[in-house]
């Protein structure tokens, strides 16, 4: 545990630190799916590239995540043997991949979110989140770099393409306004230093979606109020499926190592 | 001599273009030929070599060449271009005596 994370409040610092590394788990696990199924087989490594990154961030953040509540959980044990209101990620992650359209959509609105946030955890108060955030960030820029070529490409390819880009951006805008919706947690850390303002995150991740989504001929759909808490603990039925398939083989054969 | 650009019977309207793969594995040494993958353009081709020829860390920078600008000699033609050089070893620098004080060479 670092120096910083023993004058915070433990339980805030745990939950906090869930949120960000469940994050990256659910989005990886998505992606995963695509492996062996993707459009091309270059594509099909790029974005098995991009899964491994999210789950070695989810390894990073579990592990730190588990030293902070201080009960023995290592990254294991939170990753496979926590229900499904227990996983703290905004639900945007756990949205089915759909089209390659929708996969790549998601994946910039996430990539645009993480690089904005882990930019600004580098000088996070709380040293350890701030290595993982300068480990993270160089992958990250990469990622969207990736994501965000796709999307101007489909965006501004055929006419299909460019139809069904608009048609993912519009199903998966709704779930961006969790991403920014400040609560008590997220106060508390910003005020402490250990996390940024979401509403600096925000200003800077509408500026690059703007841009991205101009270069693709797509348009902004307008925010809307959410009714569902992902961040805490309050998911779509879609995380239920993803929790099965992950956890299948640690619930089976408990401890199960290779 | 004819000769002959790099798979044109291959080109196909429903799969992107073939790249060959250049990686340069650290600061002066030159690009080495990796292989090659396809993308839709130059700008993807270097995505892609990334993702497929450096994830082991096995370079600093990437050159990308599509493979159809690539001109390669006419194996029809080896003898001829080839043969000629094969008895002609006085070209290599071998009959040099070299001075026990040149340790590198």
């Amino acid at each position: 545990m670092s120096a910083s994370s023993a004058r915070v409040d433990a339980p805030a610092l745990f939950h906090y630190v869930l949120r960000l590394g469940d994050l990256a788990l659910v989005l990886g696990q998505r992606l995963g799916e695509w492996v062996g199924h993707s459009p091309a087989l270059e594509e099909d490594l790029g974005l098995a590239n991009i899964a491994l990154d999210m789950i070695g961030q989810a390894r990073l953040l579990l592990t730190y995540a588990g030293e902070v509540e201080a009960r023995g959980r290592g990254e294991d044990d939170l990753a496979f043997l926590r229900e499904h209101g227990d996983y703290l990620n905004a639900i945007l992650a756990e949205q089915p991949n759909g089209d390659f359209g929708h996969t790549i959509v998601r994946q910039v609105l996430i990539d645009a979110f993480q690089l904005e946030l882990y930019e600004r955890m580098t000088a996070s108060a709380d040293e350890r989140l701030a290595a993982i955030a300068a480990k993270s960030v160089k992958e990250v820029r990469y990622h969207l770099r990736y994501s965000s070529g796709w999307l101007v490409r489909l965006g501004d390819g055929t006419e299909e393409s460019h139809q069904r880009a608009q048609a993912a951006v519009d199903a998966l805008w709704p779930y961006t306004v969790e991403l920014f919706a400040e609560d008590e947690l997220d106060r508390s850390m910003a005020d402490q230093g250990i996390a940024p303002r979401l509403a600096d995150v925000k200003v800077a991740w509408d500026r690059r979606l703007d841009a991205i989504l101009a270069e693709a001929t797509l348009k902004r759909p307008a925010d809307r109020p959410h009714s569902w808490h992902g961040k805490r603990g309050q998911h779509s039925e879609h995380l239920g499926y993803i929790l099965a398939e992950m956890q299948h083989l640690q619930r089976t054969y408990p401890g199960a190592r290779w | 001599m004819s000769t002959f650009p790099m798979n044109t019977p291959m080109q196909d309207k429903r799969q992107w273009p073939l790249y060959e793969i250049f990686v340069r594995a650290r600061g002066g040494l030159d690009h080495k030929h990796v292989g090659s993958l396809h993308a839709a353009d130059a700008t993807m081709a270097i995505e892609h070599a990334r993702d497929l020829y450096t994830r082991r860390q096995e370079g600093i920078s990437i050159w990308v060449v599509a493979s159809k600008d690539i001109t390669a000699s006419d194996p029809a033609e080896t003898d001829s271009l080839f043969e000629p050089a094969r008895d002609k070893i006085y070209r290599h620098p071998t009959f040099y005596e070299i001075p026990d004080e040149v340790k590198t060479l």
